[in-house]
């Protein structure tokens, strides 16, 4: 049962065959099983699980009308808030938070019903793209337990793969949900900024993150999309506007007559053999379903990580500096005579991880004054050129696609000391977020050097979310039909699993 | 050696630099939800946005907006088309982002001026105070220092904060430098802070209550050898917490500053406090290591690019300029300087204005609120405007007093009991059981009664000599409890003995 | 190219609020001289006719109604203080200005 794709789960709890409790039970013993081994989970909220599924069961046993995603389960990044639930965005900073308001985005799963199993491990305020800069140590990657999962939203894409959950939420600030669905062969998608409420994700760079759905199949994924997504008072950055269309979208799957361009820049040297083969194939079973594949170029995108290694430390040096032991969360060296502001220095000192240091020292020095132009300044202007780039790329074609991430999934340890190699992993996924465009990733299949996971990026034009569903959907049913099983189904088993 | 302050006008120019920070009286605060009322209880007001927990985000008050327009307009400034939040990032355990959102490169409304008029040597004078910029931030919570001496931060062992007045709506309003005003700076600098109160109190943007802190002023000092046009050091005095102290600030800053000057010192750049108690002030923060405040645009939040119909609505909604109604009033009541000026300076101009216009004759309004109402202020030490009399019930007072149902010596007492909380005048006099005794029969009678208890008294009055009716009058006001016309008893006593005007 | 000295990076780390062992601001200035060769490049295409993009949306005057809203209880407000007191947070002694 927990292998389904979240809409086929749906069908058996609206048909009666299974209850939300037996769904949620069985997937709170499959986390039992096996996240000893895969730590995709930093928080399990067993008891608020089971009752929420039993109040689920009750309203549909009552005759109430349900939303389509009712009493199916979901694990929740830990960098959204939820009511009285430990949040701790995989830093010792927070340890033992419990916040006092649910984030917009529970807000709205609670209200579709949808069932939080628990908070999911990521790297420390979302900064990496392995899950190892987690105060909690490292999530493993179902596919091989000594390689990461992607990071920063590492522990909601483990949570899939693993099938310890059938949908997750995750968040993008340069490719946090796209990388870790590519290195574990699960669907991520970074909606239009603005597309989902940042009201309560605790910020790590506010101009770029956005959250978005996490699953196993792009119907999945879009269900969850229309479920969270919405105009929101409370984050002034939220669009006024209809959400897309995207289940839809997904729903039909159709892309003749589109025009799918290849960003030249994006697939080249630097990318594993394997992942262009895979991606090439992909190409070629998009143009079979009816699309025209067109050549685009991105000159600018190669400053793309530079300014992203520019932008979000620098609003990460001033949205982290919350986090001063005044008010909540860890307070180190109140002795006698201490004041507030060694208390602050000794709790930043240990709180914080290395990488968190490293970008606020970045960050701060960006915004400093005499530097500000020829950094932060600067990398807006390039923020500028990426856009436009997007903009003359969507003349030719309605969505753009590229590899998600230049290699497969990498080994735990490999780069944790070279930040720059590190940084690497995201110089596919960042120029979406630079432009606040929508970004997909689905698994395109497995690379022939490794059997590991690949990644297939679609990106869609601001508020044209759809589009990528459309393209997502169809290359999904061909792959499938190729296939004859979902990738997933080739995940070797787990230790603790059946 | 101490200096004179004519010592110091006859070598230097000050130069002044005003900052003025006002709270908005929105019910909401600046970015969240919030209530302001002023005084609850600590955190009750609170919320994930104005603590600063993890996750929270700003929305922006569009009342604040349109204050902060409404006074760009007032003070004849160019109001934006496009202007920005920007954070400014430092630390401090009361303000809980530890950045505040403020306004930084791209304020809402630049370029304006205010005239102020003050008395000089040679009569009144015009300055103008140019207004460099109005610009939208939020206040910092309060914090309460606890052991050592004071309650004051230093040798406090621990501190108590409360968030209640984090995330208030504040506008900034900031001068260029003000050269020129020679020995009147103080008189200036207090003029304009004046002017500024009433400006916004005639928008009704802001309680404007400078000891409740709702209106702040920080008075920039630098001197000049006069004739030179290098700007001397300047220091920048907080603290200023009444128009009295602005004065007093001013002048006793260029007198420190022209006595370490005459002394072959330097000023230093620095935070100074002003007390009330000396009118000195003290140093706080050195600026000589300016603070990196790393400004950059709140991603939070978005422009704001006010269209210009909205700007001609709100400056269509703006009530007439203060220095132009009080000529108006001035004119139309026919008030000589002086007492346009008490008016002022007593701070009653608006209430009076309120009685004439439920119908009070001017001077008897005015008469009112400068005589028995100012005095009973004085006397009691609370705010005229606190006494919990209101102009309605002065123009009712004055009303009944035209119409003949109240002496003036009544009236006073209705006046007293009004303020001693007994009810409205209708009530007071109800109550006290307060009546004009104008029926000439109980009048008559009580005339013979007086007569008759003392016929020696009255025979004189008959001979002629009328100046003895007086202790009969006193006799007949006695016996009806002050609530006759005492003008109509001595008519009516003189003619009953005979000795009518006619 | 550019560089941080590690007095620069202490310098930053003050302005940030974060206590650093000199080892620590030894290995990040070595690291910085790599990372900000790497960040420079923006330099290169930044010309003073591009425009800085702060918002990747051009939304404008986004308001809420000046309308107030039920608070956090006290309770709630003050659930995660690491130390309390008076219905207020116990921070310890500021130093600084008034």
């Amino acid at each position: 049962m927990i292998r389904n794709s979240a809409s086929e789960m749906a069908s058996k709890l609206a048909s009666g065959e299974i209850t939300s409790v037996e769904l949620t039970q069985a997937h709170l013993d499959r986390i039992q099983a096996v996240d000893t081994d895969v730590h995709a989970f930093l928080y399990v909220d067993t008891e608020g699980a089971l009752t929420q599924a039993a109040a689920v069961d009750a309203k549909r046993k009552s005759g109430e009308k349900l939303s389509p995603l009712a009493g199916v389960p979901l694990a929740l990044k830990d960098v959204m808030t939820q009511k009285g639930i430990p949040t701790t965005c995989g830093s010792k900073i927070l340890e033992g938070w419990r916040p006092p308001y649910d984030s917009t985005v529970v807000t709205n799963l609670k209200k579709n019903d949808i069932v939080i199993l628990g908070k999911t491990n990521m790297d420390e305020f979302a900064m990496g793209s392995s899950t190892e800069n987690s105060a909690y140590g490292p999530t493993h990657n179902p596919w091989d337990l000594t390689r990461i999962p992607g990071g920063s939203g590492g522990g909601s894409a483990a949570s899939l793969a693993a099938f310890e959950a059938p949908l997750a939420i995750g968040t993008d600030t340069g490719g946090s949900i796209r990388q870790p669905a590519a290195v574990t062969g699960t669907v991520g998608v970074k909606p239009t900024y603005g597309g989902v409420s940042r009201f309560g994700l605790v910020a790590f760079s506010s101009s770029l993150d956005q959250a978005g759905p996490c699953a196993r199949t792009v119907l999945d994924a879009a269900l969850l999309h229309e479920a969270i997504a919405g105009h929101d008072p409370k984050d002034s950055t939220s669009i006024n506007a209809p959400v897309p269309a995207v289940v839809a979208a997904a729903k039909s799957g159709d892309v003749k007559g589109m025009k799918i361009g290849v960003v030249k820049e994006l697939n080249g040297d630097g990318y594993q053999p394997g992942v262009r083969k895979r991606f090439e194939e992909s190409l070629e079973l998009l143009a079979a379903a009816g699309a025209e594949i067109v050549e685009v170029s991105a000159p600018n995108f190669e400053y793309a990580l530079a300014a992203y290694y520019l932008i979000a430390p620098s609003e990460c040096s001033s949205n982290l500096a919350r986090f001063d032991a005044m008010r909540y969360g860890l307070r180190v060296g109140d002795s006698d005579g201490a004041s507030a502001e060694s208390v602050m220095n000794l709790t930043r000192e240990v709180g914080f991880g290395r990488e968190v240091k490293r970008r606020i020292i970045l960050g701060t020095y960006a915004l400093s004054s005499g530097y500000y132009d020829a950094y932060y300044g600067s990398a807006q202007k390039v923020r500028t050129l990426i856009t436009q780039d997007f903009n003359k790329a969507f003349e030719i074609a309605d969505v753009l696609v590229s590899p998600t991430c230049p290699t497969t999934a990498f080994k735990i340890g490999e780069k944790a000391n070279d930040p720059l190699a590190m940084y690497l992993n995201d110089i596919a996924t960042i120029p979406v977020n630079m432009a606040g465009i929508g970004g997909m990733s689905l698994p395109s299949g497995v690379a022939d050097e490794d059997g590991l996971p690949v990644g297939f990026q679609i990106m869609s034009p601001v508020m044209k979310d759809e589009r990528m569903y459309s393209v997502g959907a169809s290359l999904e049913a061909a792959l499938l039909s190729k296939w004859g099983a979902p990738l997933l189904s080739k995940i070797p088993a787990l230790a603790g699993g059946q | 050696m101490t200096l004179t302050y004519d010592d110091v006008v006859a070598k230097y120019e000050p130069v002044l630099g005003l900052e003025v920070h006002v709270e908005l009286n929105t019910h909401s605060k600046m970015f969240c939800s919030c209530s302001t009322i002023f005084g609850a209880e600590p955190n009750t007001q609170t919320c994930p946005v104005c603590l600063a927990l993890p996750g929270a985000l700003p929305t922006v008050n569009e009342k604040a907006i349109e204050s902060t327009i409404k006074i760009g307009l007032a003070l004849n400034c160019s109001i934006a088309p496009f202007s920005r939040f920007a954070r400014k990032n430092y630390f401090y355990p009361d303000m809980p982002k530890n950045f505040q959102i403020s306004q930084y490169d791209e304020p809402i409304c630049v370029n304006g001026y205010v005239d102020v008029e003050i008395e000089t040597d040679e009569g009144p004078q015009t300055f103008r105070i140019e207004v460099e910029r109005v610009h939208m931030e939020e206040d910092t919570g309060k914090s309460l220092h606890v052991g050592g001496a004071t309650g004051r931060i230093h040798g406090a062992e621990y501190s108590l904060l409360d968030y209640n007045r984090a995330g208030i709506p504040l506008v900034e309003i900031v001068t260029k430098i003000v050269p020129g005003t020679g020995k009147y700076a103080p008189e200036v600098a207090r003029a304009y802070v004046a002017e500024l109160r009433d400006i916004l109190r005639s928008l009704g943007v802001s309680d404007v209550k400078m000891e409740q802190g709702s209106l702040r002023c920080d008075a920039n000092v630098s001197l000049r050898l006069i004739g030179s046009d290098v700007l001397g050091t300047r220091s920048e005095t907080k603290n200023v917490n009444s128009l009295r102290s602005v004065e007093r600030a001013v002048r006793g800053e260029m007198i420190r500053h022209a006595e370490l000057l005459n002394n072959g010192e330097r000023v230093v750049q620095e935070t100074r406090h002003f007390q009330e108690d000396t009118g000195l002030t003290r140093s706080g923060r050195s600026k000589e290591q300016a603070e990196d405040y790393r400004y950059f645009p709140e991603p939070d939040l978005v422009p704001v690019a006010p269209d210009a119909a909205w700007i001609e609505t709100l400056r269509a909604s703006l009530p007439e300029r203060p220095s132009i109604h009080r000529k108006r009033l001035q004119e139309q009541w026919s008030v000589p300087d002086k007492e346009m000026s008490a008016m002022i300076n007593a701070d009653v101009l608006d209430v009076v204005e309120a009685t004439v216009a439920l119908g009070a004759d001017p001077a008897k309004a005015r008469g009112w609120w400068l005589g028995e109402i100012s005095r009973i202020s004085n006397e009691k030490d609370v705010a005229i405007k606190e006494l919990g009399i209101s102009a309605a019930d002065v123009a009712e007072i004055v009303a009944l007093v035209n119409a003949g149902e109240l002496t003036d010596k009544l009236a006073r007492q209705v006046v007293e009991g009004v303020i001693a909380g007994e009810g409205k005048p209708a009530e007071v006099i109800a109550a006290r059981g307060i009546k004009v005794v104008n029926d000439d029969s109980e009048l008559m009678a009580a005339i013979e009664r007086a007569c008759a208890a003392q016929p020696e008294t009255a025979q004189k009055v008959r001979d002629g000599h009328v100046p003895a009716a007086g202790a009969l009058i006193g006799a007949i006001m006695k016996e009806t409890k002050g609530q006759a016309d005492a003008a109509r008893v001595r008519e009516l006593l003189l003619g009953h003995l005979g000795q009518g005007s006619n | 190219m550019t560089s941080l000295s590690r007095d620069d990076v202490a310098k930053l780390a003050g302005l940030a609020r974060i206590e650093m062992s000199d080892e620590e601001l030894v290995a990040l200035s070595n690291e910085f001289t790599v990372i900000l060769d790497a960040v420079a490049r923006v330099q290169e295409v930044a010309s003073a006719d591009v425009e800085a993009t702060s918002h990747p949306l051009p939304l404008r005057n986004v308001f809420r109604p000046d309308v107030v809203a039920p608070s956090l209880t006290p309770a709630e407000a003050l659930s995660g203080a690491p130390a309390q007191e008076e219905q207020r947070f116990r921070v310890p002694q500021i130093l600084g200005e008034e």
